[in-house]
């Protein structure tokens, strides 16, 4: 089963001047909505998208597993996050 | 006016290299008189404070400061995004580690060329083999690498051989910049710029290795159609600092007769926000035809004001990039002289 996992050259944090969460890449920063920023935190190398789809549905109610699924094809498109096999 | 995203700190003009297409000012005698460590650390602090969010380290060669390490961690203390943009001479295992413990995010090692004799003539100095083993160093410490190749006439034939070697030492990303015409490479320009042949070559290339490696291709503006969105519009994201202080829009607008901004006389915010060489060509007010009218006027920006200076005298012109500049003929004969025969002669960059 792979894994989603933030490549190593992507930082997530938080922009203080703008209140915002953010992706920090070396020459962009991506700037997220709450969404975004929760399903990135999740990606860790450790757990599924439905393992991630579900604990959100958790933390947010309603998560549709499709739209999480649509942001992380989009993540994955411009290698922000890879996929950890095993 | 937004915030600005970016920090380009040009710690210094010193370089162990002397790429004839280094982009660094030809006066590079001026900017001896580098700012001290704390200095460049108040620069981080307000810089931060302003809404930079991305510190990238670069010169000359970065590593020649010998405070590197501790300017590092400076700006990653304040949770800036950290990159290194380096020639990796002088990145030793040990060097890499303490970077690596002040907290590091990236590293950017630029090559010459996919092997060490035609990458060492361009640098000017037998490099090849110590940027490949640092890059190995890099990987092996587990950070995240870019290999950064600029494309001129005398290297983009071996854009293959480049992503195997990038692939090779377990590059994350790969760009290959094709040379931007500014200090040493405008010098050289002739001797630098690639054919139509050459380009379509690359570019094919290119395409079939976006499947196997991250490449980020930055296009030869002289062949555009459109001018470049240059810095995304004048002081709209990043700014400079110069290894003297000197705050710009952009690393090549040195070269712009505008009033000097310094981080010793004034504050970031307030040069930012007030300082003319910031405002001077901000937003679309100082536009001429045809940019005034154009649909693309927000699209890109009337591309670069430093290429506009360069190519006409008047940095308030259409970039002469754009098919519409009425200045366009000085890119086209550009153009004509490099899909004929070549003096390949460069200068070299000095090293300080």
């Amino acid at each position: 089963m792979s894994r989603p996992q933030l490549a190593r050259h992507c930082r997530l944090s938080f922009d203080r001047t703008r209140q915002r969460p953010i992706l920090l890449l070396p020459e962009t920063v991506v700037v997220l909505n709450t969404t975004g920023a929760a399903i990135l935190e999740r990606c860790d190398g450790r757990h599924t998208v439905d393992e991630i789809v579900a604990d959100l549905g958790e933390a947010y109610r309603e998560v549709p597993g499709a739209e999480v699924q649509r942001f992380l094809d989009g993540m994955l498109d411009r290698r922000y996050v890879v996929m950890i096999d095993g | 006016m937004a915030d600005p995203f970016g920090l380009l700190a040009e710690l210094t003009y010193r370089c162990p290299l002397s790429c004839a297409y280094c982009s660094n000012p030809l006066n590079m005698a001026e900017y001896t008189d580098e700012l001290t460590t704390a200095e460049w650390q108040r620069v981080f602090t307000e810089a931060r404070d302003l809404g930079v969010l991305q510190c990238h380290l670069s010169g000359g060669e970065p590593l020649l400061r010998r405070d590197l390490v501790a300017l590092v961690a400076s700006a990653r203390d304040l949770g800036l995004y950290t990159n290194l943009v380096t020639s990796a001479v002088g990145l030793t295992r040990d060097k890499a580690r303490q970077l690596r413990d002040a907290g590091l995010d990236h590293v950017q090692i630029s090559i010459q060329a996919d092997a060490p004799s035609l990458s060492d003539t361009i640098a000017g100095l037998p490099s090849f083999r110590r940027k490949v083993d640092a890059m190995r160093v890099v990987k092996e410490l587990g950070w995240p690498l870019t290999v950064n190749v600029v494309l001129h006439r005398q290297n983009i034939d071996r854009i293959a051989e480049i992503l195997d070697l990038a692939a090779d030492v377990g590059a994350d990303r790969v760009e290959l910049a094709n040379t931007q015409y500014y200090g040493w490479a405008w010098r050289n320009r002739d001797a630098l710029l690639p054919s139509r042949a050459q380009l379509a070559a690359a570019e094919e290339v290119v395409r079939s290795a976006r499947d196997r490696l991250a490449v980020i291709y930055v296009v030869p503006d002289y062949y555009s159609e459109y001018p470049k969105p240059c810095m995304g519009g004048w002081a709209a994201r990043q700014l400079t600092v110069t290894p003297n202080g000197d705050v710009l829009p952009c690393p090549a607008a040195q070269s712009l007769p505008l009033p000097t901004a310094s981080v010793r006389t004034d504050s970031l915010a307030h040069i930012w926000a007030a300082s003319p060489v910031f405002t001077a060509y901000r937003g679309t007010d100082w536009m001429p035809d045809p940019c005034r009218g154009c649909d693309r006027r927000e699209v890109d920006f009337g591309g670069c004001r430093c290429q506009a200076f360069q190519l006409t005298g008047d940095a308030a012109r259409t970039d002469p990039v754009c098919h519409l500049s009425p200045d366009h003929a000085v890119v086209t004969d550009a153009v004509a002289a490099a899909n004929s025969a070549v003096d390949l002669t460069l200068i070299p960059r000095p090293h300080r």
